[in-house]
């Protein structure tokens, strides 16, 4: 059924007819990239976030001495759980039904969809509430219901800025951050027509009232809450929603329906692992000990409970991750999703999260977003990385990320994905490394060359064929002769 | 220190090799200064790192088999560059996962390479560096040497010895300068944008030098602060340890003028 309103959204899209796939802008990554680099309120708000998250992260990891053997033990619960994941799903799925809810397997994105939509037609729904999810964002459920006549309302404070604004989050905790706050007032001030024109909007407490006003009523109105999910427990059916605004109580408790979506790698078997794992998100994630609410739900309002939902849903999607399970890219799966690799990495902290053209970005991104639509339209993201470990470094979950950069730069080079000129300049650098005889005249001669060259100056503004190198710096010359021809020269030959 | 003269086969870098040889013959000095008897193995070209990286493993493990067979016959092998002894050290070993007598060879290798600065610390406990360099320094911390090799203490400790030379640490030497091998070529706006970054750190420490150990990221960042009309002067560690920063000008200088500071 096509659409009847015209869709101006960048956001991640269900492409008609095509089940899980989802338009992205991965391919258009170089464009991408200057656009990043070129917008100024994208780079103030990368430097903010550059000098903000990391330093919080050192201070908790600082007031923590066994933070360390912490991302150990968390790690273990993951590496543990990613080996016997069918038990613990099949025993999270057996709690729930015990505790009166209900459970749905999602194959893909589009299964995903539809289910949460006919739990929608269901109950009649008219507008659902959500916290933030990035599964949500993944299967665009917005779209859908948006396009099938259910109207989402998006309640974490970042996450209904990009909402106003049709805007797919940058970051996985922030998804907001690339604006400035003037950005924000210039929304609310569009879309807020309830409010007087001409009203303050500097102050972000301004702000937040501003959009706590408009929200308290949609919470009321909401027939279906959504969510994600940051755990799932096993051992007792539960599902583990953490957030700083405390959205996600308010999202599950008021409507009759609480719907949750999550991924299958989100189960962990009990409730101390649960609470160990937490112990590294938040650190990891914004520098605090505890997110400010930690929410745990377990089915439908019991008979005697003050609130809750009259039906409790679980949909749990796979939509590419069991391929991952035992191949190259298994590891992956432990990701708790803090955003500590987008935080801390060069390339992220260059150009933000949209960039990267999907839901997932950084690091973390970079090595997801191929398993989940394919390496073809994504060939770029692993690329973009200059393996600098950083990543790996602080990741709570010890993701060897680097790594799987690595893996997927192997299978495009074996499946001939690398552009053909990369490939024949390897090929050709390769075997000369290969020969060191003629790999010492060849680059002798090159060196004596450059080395005259450059001799009184030290350095090339400009050279052909490294315009990739002088765009941004100078060329430092060569000294000249080689070592090895020093070398040879000092030692009469030999080695 | 071991009783019997270690042998050392200087694993001179590509780099070096091709750009800077004054890296290759202070790391000489220094390791023969502590006693050891370096030789340099004819057979070696580059680690392979930039097929590795760019997902060639053909090309990458071929080059290390010839890197494995040249050194061979060495105690151990020493590279000023964090980056080629990280390569060496952990990633041969996982190119021949499917020839166990290639990958005992590599994982031999792997377990007598070390990074220059702390081979001559942790190894051969060098703690008498005598050299003069006056200077206002920082130092860059490559992230191989510091992430795989664990070098970030050594260079500094050994520079304590260094008399008229001051360390002033910049907020983000542990930062990545942007190079990544190939990734400043195939993302040169990118790179461009890290290293911008990378150069205000390094001025806003008011250094005079910058000193590292990894000659990509040194010609990286020199390259920047020359395009940026900086004065600071850029070197290799091992040139001040080894004394040795009259055999060149500072990188990205020339004989035209200029010098250190």
């Amino acid at each position: 059924m096509p659409p009847t309103t015209p869709r101006p959204s960048p956001r991640a899209t269900p492409a008609a007819g095509t089940g899980d796939a989802l338009e992205s802008t991965t391919r258009a990554f170089d464009a991408n990239t200057r656009r990043a680099l070129a917008d100024t309120n994208l780079q103030d708000a990368l430097a903010r976030l550059s000098h903000g998250f990391p330093a919080r992260r050192r201070d908790a990891v600082a007031r923590m001495p066994e933070f360390e053997q912490l991302r150990d033990a968390a790690r273990d619960i993951k590496v543990h759980v990613l080996e016997n994941l069918d038990a613990y799903l099949e025993r999270f799925e057996a709690r729930v039904k015990d505790n009166g809810g209900q459970v749905h397997w999602a194959r893909d994105a589009a299964e995903a969809r539809d289910l949460i939509l006919g739990i929608c037609r269901d109950v009649g729904a008219r507008t659902v509430t959500k916290s933030k999810s990035m599964i949500g964002e993944e299967i665009a459920i917005n779209e859908h219901l948006e396009n099938n006549g259910v109207e989402p309302v998006e309640t974490d404070l970042g996450e209904y800025i990009i909402q106003l604004r049709h805007e797919p989050p940058s970051h996985l905790i922030a998804p907001a951050i690339h604006l400035s706050k003037t950005q924000v007032a210039e929304t609310f001030r569009k879309v807020h027509e309830q409010f007087p024109a001409e009203r303050s909007l500097e102050e972000p407490r301004v702000l937040l009232d501003e959009a706590r006003s408009v929200l308290r009523s949609r919470y009321f109105e909401a027939d279906v809450g959504l969510t994600g999910a940051n755990m799932l427990v096993a051992e007792t059916g539960s599902v583990v929603v953490v957030t700083n605004e405390g959205n996600a109580d308010l999202t599950q408790s008021l409507p009759r329906v609480h719907v949750v979506i999550a991924s299958i790698e989100k189960v962990v078997p009990t409730l101390e692992d649960a609470t160990a794992i937490l112990r590294v998100l938040a650190r990891s994630a914004t520098g605090q000990e505890m997110s400010v609410y930690t929410t745990f739900s377990s089915g439908p309002r019991r008979p005697g409970d003050l609130d809750g939902p009259d039906a409790y849903h679980v949909i749990i999607l796979d939509n590419g991750r069991s391929k991952m399970l035992g191949g190259d890219f298994h590891e992956m799966l432990r990701c708790i999703r803090c955003g500590a690799c987008l935080n801390h990495c060069p390339v992220y902290k260059s150009i933000g999260g949209h960039a990267y053209g999907w839901v997932y970005s950084g690091p973390m991104g970079a090595v997801l977003t191929p398993n989940l639509i394919g390496l073809e339209d994504t060939g770029k993201l692993p690329n973009a990385s200059t393996l600098c470990g950083k990543c790996e470094e602080i990741c709570p979950m010890r993701i060897p990320l680097p790594k799987m950069l690595r893996h997927w730069r192997e299978q495009q080079f074996a499946t001939r994905q690398t552009p053909a000129t990369s490939r024949a300049g390897m090929k050709l650098w390769a075997f000369l490394a290969r020969r060191p005889a003629l790999y010492r005249l060849a680059t002798g001669t090159a060196m004596a060359v450059l080395g005259m060259l450059g001799r009184r100056r030290g350095r090339f503004r400009t050279l052909p064929m490294v315009g990739g190198w002088t765009a941004a710096r100078d060329l430092p010359a060569p000294q000249g002769p080689t070592f090895s021809s020093l070398w040879k020269q000092r030692n009469g030959g030999t080695s | 220190m071991p009783e019997q003269p270690v042998t050392v086969g200087l694993f001179v870098t590509c780099l070096v090799d091709l750009m800077r040889p004054a890296v290759g013959f202070a790391a000489v000095k220094l390791l023969t200064d502590a006693g050891c008897t370096v030789s340099v193995p004819a057979g070696q070209t580059c680690c392979g790192q930039p097929a590795y990286n760019s997902g060639d493993s053909a090309d990458a493990g071929a080059i290390a088999r010839q890197v494995i067979a040249a050194f061979e016959g060495v105690d151990c092998v020493v590279a000023p560059s964090g980056s080629c002894a990280g390569m060496i050290k952990h990633h041969y070993p996982l190119l021949f996962a499917d020839d166990p007598a290639m990958a005992a060879r590599a994982e031999a290798l792997a377990g007598r390479t070390h990074e220059l600065t702390s081979f001559l610390r942790d190894v051969l406990e060098v703690s008498d560096i005598d050299v003069e360099f006056s200077a206002k320094a920082t130092y860059h911390d490559g992230c191989s040497g510091l992430r795989e090799m664990g070098v970030k203490e050594q260079p500094r400790a050994l520079l304590a010895g260094v008399r008229g030379l001051t360390l002033e640490e910049g907020a983000e030497a542990e930062t990545c300068c942007g190079f990544g091998g190939l990734f400043c070529v195939k993302y040169p706006e990118i790179s461009g944008h890290i290293v911008d970054a990378k150069v205000d750190d390094v001025m806003a420490t008011g250094a005079d030098v910058l000193l590292g150990g990894d000659l990509g990221c040194l010609l990286n960042i020199a390259g920047r602060l020359k395009r940026r009309g900086s004065a600071i002067a850029v070197r290799h560690v091992a040139e001040v340890l080894a004394d040795a920063t009259n055999d060149a000008p500072p990188i990205a200088e020339g004989n035209a003028g200029g010098g250190d500071g």
